[in-house]
């Protein structure tokens, strides 16, 4: 998988850290590789809406990868609740069905952006560095010879 | 069933396995059925309700799964039973979602439900006003099947007309 400049936190040049929600292992593993090349770490996952809640509490991100269709709580109620209790939570929602009512209520209820499946990783990666905004620094290549 | 209800699932599972496997594919037999679903491989089910109404099934065997799982991941993964029905219902789940999409842009409203493991070797018989469209996709991790039985939701038609009518 293509490697990305590293996407750091301004504040202590940590990594990004992210929660990932989505009820498939396999979705969320797709996703935590794609943060691995974006130079992020995993803070958490959570396989539904009520236990995103929860982990957010538990890890405080900087970045939630969240998919809508879900069992128990679907993403966007699961979005709304994080919002009202952290309104600065950056949540990135990320499924396949990508019309026009589902992006425009995601967003109205508290979603930073909308990322259609499949994701690509160049598109998940630029959509990470607007979200970050200025929390967020594309680190400079370091090392011998560069 | 018509072709305007079929083509958004034929362009969604183009682009989802083109994209995820980066490797050209094409579509291979493609034939009606009406008699019961017969499962290939692994199978996930999708029932869509609303405008339209119907089931989708995807089928894969299960070493396709696991080569069109190491391909989208960009990373060879062991083959395990979990891998392979996660790999076969989020397939499903990006093809349906993206199909989805575009008719909801056409005007077609319906709640589509989560993918369901299709474990008897035999499937949901179509009704009489229903058969299913059966589509290989020939890729180069395998064939991938899509079994598509839709039909449009008249009562809920008929609704929406009296609706604007008043």
């Amino acid at each position: 998988m293509e490697q990305f400049v590293p996407v750091k936190r301004v504040k202590d040049g940590q990594p990004v850290r992210y929660l990932v929600v989505d009820d498939s292992v396999f979705a969320r593993k797709n996703l935590a590789r794609m943060i691995e090349t974006f130079g992020g770490q995993l803070a958490g996952e959570a396989g539904d809406g009520m236990t995103a809640i929860t982990e957010y509490e538990r890890t405080t991100p900087d970045i939630v990868l969240m998919d809508i269709t879900m069992p128990q709580m679907e993403g966007i109620e699961a979005a709304e609740k994080i919002v009202q209790q952290h309104p600065e939570a950056r949540i990135v929602m990320v499924s396949s069905v990508g019309y026009q009512e589902n992006i425009v209520a995601a967003l109205q209820r508290g979603a930073r952006h909308f990322v259609q499946k499949p994701v690509k990783p160049e598109v998940l990666y630029e959509v990470i560095k607007y979200v970050m905004g200025e929390d967020g620094t594309v680190a400079a290549a370091t090392g011998a010879g560069a | 069933m018509k072709m305007q209800l079929i083509q958004p699932f034929i362009n969604a599972a183009d682009a989802v396995l083109a994209q995820g496997l980066q490797c050209p594919m094409s579509i291979g037999n493609l034939s009606m059925e009406e008699e019961a679903y017969r499962r290939k491989g692994v199978a996930a089910l999708i029932w869509v309700t609303g405008d339209i109404e119907g089931r989708i099934v995807f089928d894969l065997d299960p070493q396709t799964a696991v080569r069109v799982a190491s391909r989208f991941a960009g990373a060879e993964l062991p083959e395990s039973d979990e891998l392979v029905r996660e790999t076969v219902c989020e397939l499903a789940n990006q093809v349906i979602g993206n199909a989805v999409t575009s008719l909801n842009d056409q005007g077609f409203h319906f709640r589509v439900h989560p993918p369901a493991l299709h474990t008897s070797e035999h499937g949901p018989k179509c009704s009489e006003d229903t058969e299913a469209l059966v589509i290989c996709f020939e890729t180069c991790s395998g064939n991938v099947y899509m079994n598509i039985a839709l039909r449009y939701n008249l009562a809920r038609q008929t609704e929406r007309v009296a609706v604007v009518g008043q």
